[in-house]
C-alpha cells in the first residue's frame, strides 16, 4: 500500500494543495449553518430584513468560495491521479518487458496481461475515489465536530455516542462483507469456468452425451453464487437503514435534550438548529468514509498483484559490463553438460547435454514430442538459463555476452509463428536498422516475396494482430524472413517448415542453403527426411541425448533414431 | 473444414470487464435497440413474483411517507421552543414536545423497519431472476445447434452469461427499490413544502431543474472524453496483450525498446484523455453541491423574511431545509435511474437475443429405440452446405459394412470433417439421408446416436480438473485400474507419471499446462475407456509425433477391431490398412477402394500418395 505511493512522489506538493483546498471547501460548507443560526438568533427576533439579506449575501459568497476551491482541487487531483496511474502502468510494463520466459511461466501470460491492464485501472479508480471522498469526508467530519461543539458543548456527548455506533455498524459491515466479497469473486470465477468449459467443449460434450453432467455442474455454481448474492444483499438491506436509523434517532435525542437546554436559556434556538445540521453533516461524512472503506480491500488485492510484478527481479540478468565484440564471432555453439528443470517440475526437461555445433554445418535435432528439443533451442538466446552446465559461443560463456548483442548473433524461427500488428515490412524489420534491400532479399530467400508482391500494397500490406489475416504458410515464411535479416552467425529453426507445401519448401531450402553457408545452423524437426543430409544429428529422448552422428551412423547405432526413421521412410530409404 | 477450428481460436479472447456497476454515476451508457420490447420481456420474468412486488411497493411507499413526515414534526418542536422563549417568556409545553418526540421515534422505527423488509424482498426477487436467467441460458446451450457456437464469439456468449446477467440483477435490485420510493418522495415532499409555504416551494422548484440541467450538460460534455478514454484504454490494453503474447519473439529480436516506446505513446494518450474525463465527472458533486447550497441560502433568507412577516414559523425553516435536501436527492437520482434502466435493457437485450436463437429440432417422439447396433452405415444421396448457397457435399452415397475401417482422405476443405458433423448430427443433412443399420439417424435420439460413437477430434477438449477425471469423463464409474489401463494403451502413461502429480495433476483453466500432443493422448485414452460400438478419429494424431503415433497406432488398431471406424488423416501412411478409403474432392467421392486398389487405379489417390514420397526424395536432394 505505502510502497505504491512512491509513484506520487514528485507530485506530493500538489497533493498538499489538494488537501488545503479541500479543507477550505469543507470549512466553507460548514459555515453555512452558523450563518443560518445568526439569521434565526439575531435577524428574525429583531425583524431586521437588511441584516438577513446581508447574511444571505455572505452565505452566497462563502458557497462560491467553496465551489471554487473544490473545482481547483478536482482539477489538480484528476491530473495527479492520472499521472499516478500513468507512472504505475509505465513501470509495470517496463518491468514485464524485462522478464524472461521463466517469469512468464511463473505468473502466466494471461495473469501478466491482467496485471498490466485491469489491476492498474483498479488502482487508479481507488486513488481517484480517495482524492474525491476519503480526503473530504474526514475533514467534514472533524470540522463538523468542532463546529458542533462550539454550538452545543453540553450536547457533544450524544455525538460521541452515535459516532461510535456508526463506526461499529460500519466495522461490522466491513467484517462481514469483505470475506463474502472475496468468496463471491471465486464463485463468479467458478461460474465462468464452467461456462467456458461448456462453450469450448460443446462438440465433445455432445459426443459423450454429457449435457446433464455439465448442467449439474453449472447449476451447482449458479446456486452457490445466487445464495451468496442473497446473503450479501440481505446484509446490505439491513445495514444501510441501520445507519440511517442511528442518524435519525440522534437528531431526535438532540432535539429532546436541546429543548430543555433552550428552556433554561443555556442555548439559543438558532444554535440548536445549527447543531442538528452539523450532526447530520458529521453522520453523512461517516457514511461516505465507509463507502471508501468498502473499495479498499479490492484495491489492496490489485496493489498486491502489481507489487508482486514490480518486486520480481528477472532471473536472467545482463552482465554488468561486457567487452565482447560480437562482430568477430563466428558462431561455434557448445553445450557443456547442460541440464534444465522447469520451475516446479519433477523431471528435468534436459539432462546432461553436451555437443558442439560448428559454422558451415547443419546440426539437426530430432526427437519425439516433449523430448526437450524446443527447450534446448530456448537456452541458446538465453530465454531460459540452464539449471546446470554452461553454453559457450566461440568459447565464451553466453552469460558473459551483452544479451542484446547475443541475440543479434542468433536468427531464431520459433515453432509458433508470431506476427505483430503492423505491416509486412515492420514485421520483418522489427525495428532494426537495415536497408530495404535486405528486407527484400530475406523475403526472397524465405519465398515470401512472391505472395507479398501479389498484395496490392506489397510490403506495406497490413498485418492484423497475431497475423490473423495471413495464412499459416505465409506467416511461417514471414517469420523465417524476419530471422534471416541481419545475417546472424547462428540460425535456429524450430520445426519451421511444417506449414509449407512441398514445392515451396524445397525452393526455400535451396535458397537457404546459400544464405547460411558460413553460419551455424541448428534445425529442429520431427521429420527424418528433412535432415538425412545433416552434418550431425542429435537424437533426444525424454530430455537425454541418446545419439549423435550422421543419418547413416545413427541408423546403425541408435535405436530411437531407427524407430523414428522406420516410421517415416520406405524400406529402400532406410538402407 | 476450417469451421471446426474457429471455436478454440476465438475462445482465448479476454472477457470484457464488468459493465458499469451500480455506483458508477458517470460512465458510457449503453443504449438498447428496443427498450420497450426488452422491458416487456423482463417484466414477464417478474410476473411470478407480482404478489411480493406489490408488498414490496407498499412497504416502500409507507417507509417513504414516514420519512417525509418527520422533518415537519421536528420543525414543530423548534417552533414551540422559539415561540416559548420569545413570546411566552420561557413557557414551553413539554408535554406537547414529548408527544412529538414519541411520534418521531415511531416514524423513524417504521421507516427503517419497512425499508429493511422492502430491501429483503427486492433483493430476493432480483437474485431469483438472475438465477433463472442463468439457468435458462445454460439450458439453452444444449438446445442450440452447433452452428451457433461455430459462428459466434465464445467470449461474447460468456460475457452474456456472467456480466450481463450480473448487470441485470444489480440494477434490478436497485431500481425495484428506488422507483417507487423516488416517486413517493417527490410527491410527498412537494405536498409538505406546499403546506409550509407555496412561495418558498416555487423558488426551490426553480432551483431543482437547474441542477438536472447542469448534470445533463456535464454528462453530455464528458461523454466525449469518456469515449476517448475508453478507446485509448482499449488501444493500450491491446498493445499489452499483443506484446506479452509475443514475448518470446520480442525477446529474441530485441524488440523490447520499440514496444516500450509505443507503449509510452499510448500511455500518454490515455493520460491526456483520462484526466479530462476524470475532471469533468469530478465536477458533478461540486456543482450539485453548490446548487444545493444556493437553495439553502434562498431558504434561509426567504424563510427569515417570511418569519419576520409572520407568514411561516421558525421551525418551518428547519423543516424546509430538510425538505430541499430530500427533494434534491431523488431528483438527481432520476437521471441515474434512467441510465440504470438503459443499461439494464441493453444487457437484457443481449441475454434475450441469446435465449431467442433458433434451436435444434427436438428429437421426434417416434424415435426408434436402438439396441445391438452392428454398425452398417449408409449415406444415401446426401447433400449439405453450411450456408444456404454453398453446398459442400453433393449427392453423396456410400455403403459401409459393420466392422469396416473407413478412411476419408482429400485436400483441405474437401468436406472430410463435414461428413463427421453429419454423422454425429452436429448438423443435419439438407437432403438425402444417413442410415445406421437401416435406421435413418434423424429417427434416433441424438443422445442415443452419439452414444454409438467414440470420438477423437483434431481439437481436443479438456476441462479444469485432474487427468483422471478427464480420462474417465465418458465413463465416470470406471475404476482407477481401468483409467490406468486406458492411459497405458493410449501411450499417455509416461507423460502422466512424469508430470509430478501423476493422475492427480490438475489441468488448468486454459488447458495450457500440457502440450497439444499430450492433449490428444488424453483424448484417445478417454475414447478407449468409453468403449463405443463405432469410432470417429478426426486427425486424432495430428499433434503427436510420428514415433509416438506408431505406438498409439497399435492401441488404435486394437480399439478399431470389430468396430466400424471412420478415420480422417493427413498422413496417408497411417491409413494404408483401411478397408475402404474414400477419396473426397469438392464434396464428392471421386475414388473408393482399398489402398492397393487405389494405387493401381493411378488416379487422384495415387498422386496424393506418391507426392509424399516425392517430397522426401526431393527434400534430401535440397539439403
Amino acid at each position: 500500500m505505502i510502497k505504491i505511493l512512491r509513484f506520487i512522489k514528485k507530485d506530493w506538493w500538489k497533493v498538499i494543495i489538494v488537501l488545503v483546498l479541500t479543507f477550505a471547501q469543507s470549512m466553507a460548507n460548514l459555515y453555512l449553518p452558523s450563518y443560518m443560526s445568526d439569521i434565526v438568533n439575531t435577524g428574525i427576533p429583531s425583524g431586521d430584513i437588511p441584516y438577513i439579506m446581508k447574511i444571505g449575501g455572505l452565505m452566497l459568497g462563502v458557497a462560491f468560495l467553496g465551489i471554487t476551491c473544490q473545482i481547483v482541487a478536482r482539477f489538480i487531483s484528476s491530473k495527479v491521479s492520472s499521472k499516478f496511474s500513468y507512472a504505475i502502468r509505465d513501470s509495470v510494463f517496463k518491468k514485464v518487458e524485462s522478464f524472461s520466459l521463466s517469469e512468464f511461466d511463473r505468473f502466466s501470460t494471461a495473469s501478466l496481461i491482467t496485471r498490466c491492464t485491469n489491476d492498474v485501472t483498479q488502482i487508479q479508480h481507488f486513488l481517484d475515489m480517495t482524492l474525491r471522498m476519503a480526503i473530504s469526508a474526514p475533514m467534514m467530519a472533524i470540522g463538523g465536530i468542532i463546529m458542533a461543539i462550539r454550538y452545543g458543548q453540553s450536547l457533544s456527548w450524544i455525538l460521541i455516542l452515535s459516532c461510535t455506533a456508526i463506526v461499529a455498524v460500519m466495522g461490522l459491515n466491513f467484517l462481514i462483507t469483505v470475506p463474502k466479497f472475496k468468496k463471491m469473486q471465486s464463485n463468479i470465477d467458478r461460474l465462468n469456468l464452467v461456462t467456458r468449459e461448456n462453450l469450448s467443449g460443446m462438440r465433445v460434450i455432445r459426443a459423450f452425451n454429457a449435457q446433464n453432467n455439465q448442467n449439474k455442474k453449472f447449476d451447482d455454481a449458479n446456486i452457490s453464487l445466487t445464495k451468496l448474492h442473497l446473503v450479501i444483499g440481505r446484509i446490505n438491506a439491513v445495514l444501510q437503514p441501520m445507519t440511517i436509523f442511528i442518524m435519525n434517532i440522534t437528531t431526535v435525542v438532540v432535539l429532546w435534550l436541546g429543548s430543555t437546554l433552550v428552556a433554561n436559556l443555556s442555548i439559543q434556538v438558532g444554535d440548536l438548529m445549527a447543531f442538528i445540521q452539523y450532526v447530520m453533516q458529521i453522520m453523512f461524512s461517516f457514511q461516505m468514509l465507509s463507502m471508501t472503506f468498502m473499495i479498499i480491500p479490492r484495491a489492496m488485492v490489485s496493489i498486491k498483484r502489481v507489487n508482486d510484478v514490480l518486486d520480481t527481479e528477472p532471473v536472467i540478468k545482463n552482465p554488468l559490463y561486457s567487452e565482447i565484440d560480437t562482430s568477430l564471432n563466428i558462431g561455434v555453439v557448445e553445450f557443456r553438460n547442460v541440464s534444465f528443470i522447469y520451475p516446479n517440475a519433477l523431471e528435468p526437461a534436459l539432462k546432461d547435454i553436451s555437443f558442439t555445433a560448428k559454422p558451415n554445418q547443419l546440426t539437426a535435432i530430432i526427437g519425439s514430442t516433449g523430448s526437450g528439443k524446443s527447450t534446448l533451442a530456448n537456452l541458446i538466446p538465453r530465454l531460459y538459463d540452464a539449471t546446470n552446465g554452461d553454453i559457450f559461443i566461440d568459447g565464451v560463456n553466453i552469460k558473459n555476452f551483452d544479451i542484446k548483442n547475443l541475440r543479434e548473433l542468433i536468427g531464431y524461427v520459433p515453432q509458433k509463428n508470431i506476427l505483430f500488428s503492423g505491416t509486412i515490412e515492420s514485421n520483418i524489420r522489427f525495428s532494426r536498422s537495415i536497408t530495404d534491400d535486405e528486407i527484400i532479399r530475406s523475403s526472397e530467400i524465405s519465398q515470401a516475396n512472391e505472395f507479398i508482391n501479389e498484395k496490392y500494397e506489397g510490403y506495406n500490406h497490413y498485418i492484423a494482430q497475431g497475423g490473423l489475416n495471413v495464412s499459416g504458410g505465409q506467416k511461417q515464411r514471414l517469420s523465417i524472413a524476419r530471422a534471416l535479416v541481419g545475417s546472424p552467425k547462428i540460425y535456429i529453426f524450430d520445426d519451421s517448415f511444417s506449414s509449407l507445401d512441398f514445392h515451396t519448401e524445397s525452393k526455400l531450402k535451396t535458397a537457404l542453403f546459400e544464405k547460411t553457408i558460413n553460419s551455424t545452423v541448428i534445425l529442429i524437426t520431427q521429420r527424418v527426411s528433412t535432415i538425412m543430409n545433416a552434418d550431425q544429428i542429435i537424437v533426444l529422448d525424454a530430455g537425454r541425448l541418446v545419439g549423435i552422428g550422421t543419418h547413416k551412423d545413427l541408423l546403425k547405432n541408435c535405436n530411437v533414431y531407427y524407430e523414428i526413421a522406420s516410421s517415416q521412410l520406405t524400406k529402400e530409404e532406410l538402407l | 473444414m476450417t469451421i471446426q477450428n474457429k471455436g478454440t481460436d476465438k475462445f482465448d479472447r479476454p472477457i470484457p470487464g464488468p459493465r458499469g456497476g451500480p455506483r458508477a454515476t458517470m460512465k458510457l451508457v449503453e443504449k438498447p435497440k428496443d427498450f420497450k420490447g426488452t422491458m416487456k420481456k423482463l417484466v414477464k420474468y417478474l410476473k411470478p413474483y407480482w404478489f411480493l412486488l406489490i408488498i414490496s411497493m407498499i412497504f416502500s411507499i409507507a417507509s417513504t411517507i414516514f420519512n417525509v413526515l418527520s422533518p415537519r414534526q421536528m420543525g414543530l418542536i423548534t417552533t414551540e421552543l422559539y415561540l416559548g422563549i420569545m413570546e411566552k417568556n420561557g413557557q414551553i409545553d413539554f408535554i406537547y414536545i414529548s408527544r412529538i418526540i414519541l411520534l418521531l421515534v415511531l416514524l423513524h422505527i417504521g421507516y427503517s423497519l419497512f425499508h429493511v423488509i422492502q430491501g429483503f424482498i427486492s433483493n430476493s426477487v432480483s437474485q431469483k431472476i438472475g438465477y433463472k436467467l442463468r439457468k435458462n441460458m445454460a439450458d439453452k446451450f444444449n438446445r442450440l445447434p452447433l452452428y451457433y457456437f461455430d459462428t459466434n464469439l465464445h467470449g461474447d456468449i460468456l460475457s452474456r452469461v456472467t456480466n450481463d446477467i450480473d448487470t441485470i440483477t444489480a440494477t434490478f435490485n436497485q431500481s425495484l427499490s428506488q422507483i417507487t420510493s423516488t416517486i413517493t418522495q417527490i410527491i410527498g415532499v412537494m405536498v409538505m413544502m406546499l403546506i409550509i409555504s407555496p412561495l418558498m416551494t416555487g423558488v426551490t422548484i426553480i432551483i431543482v431543474p437547474l441542477t438536472s440541467l447542469f448534470v445533463t450538460v456535464l454528462v453530455k460534455k464528458s461523454q466525449k472524453y469518456f469515449k476517448a478514454q475508453q478507446k485509448n484504454l482499449g488501444n493500450l490494453n491491446g498493445h499489452v496483450e499483443e506484446m506479452l503474447s509475443g514475448h518470446l519473439v520480442l525477446k529474441v529480436f530485441n524488440g523490447e525498446a520499440r514496444s516500450i516506446e509505443n507503449f509510452s505513446k499510448l500511455n500518454n494518450e490515455l493520460y491526456k484523455s483520462s484526466w479530462k474525463s476524470q475532471f469533468l465527472s469530478g465536477l458533478m458533486m461540486p456543482v450539485t453541491g453548490f446548487i444545493g447550497n444556493i437553495g439553502y441560502v434562498a431558504v434561509c433568507v426567504m424563510g427569515g423574511y417570511l418569519v419576520v412577516s409572520n407568514n411561516i414559523q421558525v421551525g418551518d425553516i428547519q423543516a424546509f431545509i430538510r425538505y430541499v435536501r430530500q427533494f434534491n436527492h431523488p431528483m438527481s437520482q432520476t437521471a441515474g435511474i434512467a441510465n440504470t434502466l438503459q443499461s439494464t435493457a441493453a444487457a437484457a437485450e443481449r441475454v434475450f437475443q441469446f435465449l431467442n436463437e433458433m434451436e435444434e429440432k427436438p428429437d421426434s417422439d417416434e424415435c426408434t429405440d436402438i439396441k445391438d447396433i452392428k454398425g452398417n452405415v449408409s449415406f444415401n444421396d446426401v447433400s449439405f452446405g453450411y450456408s444456404n448457397n454453398v453446398s459442400i457435399i453433393k449427392n453423396l452415397s456410400i455403403e459401409i459394412n459393420a466392422g469396416q475401417k473407413v478412411a476419408i482422405v482429400g485436400p483441405t476443405g474437401a468436406g472430410k470433417t463435414t461428413l463427421v458433423n453429419l454423422l454425429m448430427r452436429f448438423y443435419d443433412v439438407d437432403s438425402g439421408s444417413i442410415k445406421i443399420d437401416g435406421i435413418d439417424i434423424r429417427n434416433m435420439k441424438r443422445n442415443d446416436l452419439r452414444n454409438l460413437f467414440g470420438m477423437v477430434l483434431q481439437d481436443t477438449w479438456l476441462f479444469n480438473g485432474t487427468l483422471r477425471d478427464n480420462i474417465s469423463y465418458s465413463n465416470p464409474s470406471a475404476s482407477d485400474e481401468d483409467v490406468q489401463r486406458a492411459a497405458v494403451l493410449a501411450c499417455a502413461e509416461h507423460f502422466i507419471l512424469s508430470s509430478g502429480d501423476g493422475y492427480d495433476m490438475i489441468i488448468n483453466e486454459e488447458a495450457s499446462n500440457i502440450s497439444s500432443g499430450q492433449k490428444q493422448l488424453l483424448a484417445i485414452a478417454r475414447t478407449i475407456l468409453a468403449d463405443n460400438p463405432m469410432l470417429i478419429l478426426d486427425e486424432a494424431t495430428s499433434n503427436v509425433d510420428t514415433r509416438t503415433e506408431i505406438l498409439i497406432q497399435k492401441a488404435m488398431d486394437n480399439l478399431m477391431q470389430k468396430r466400424t471406424s471412420f478415420i480422417i488423416a493427413h498422413r496417408l501412411s497411417t491409413i494404408k490398412n483401411a478397408d475402404v478409403i474414400l477419396v473426397i474432392n469438392n464434396g464428392e467421392i471421386i475414388e473408393k477402394g482399398s489402398h492397393i486398389e487405389l494405387l493401381k487405379k493411378n488416379g487422384f489417390y495415387s498422386k496424393l500418395y506418391y507426392s509424399q514420397f516425392d517430397k522426401i526424395s526431393s527434400e534430401s536432394k535440397a539439403l
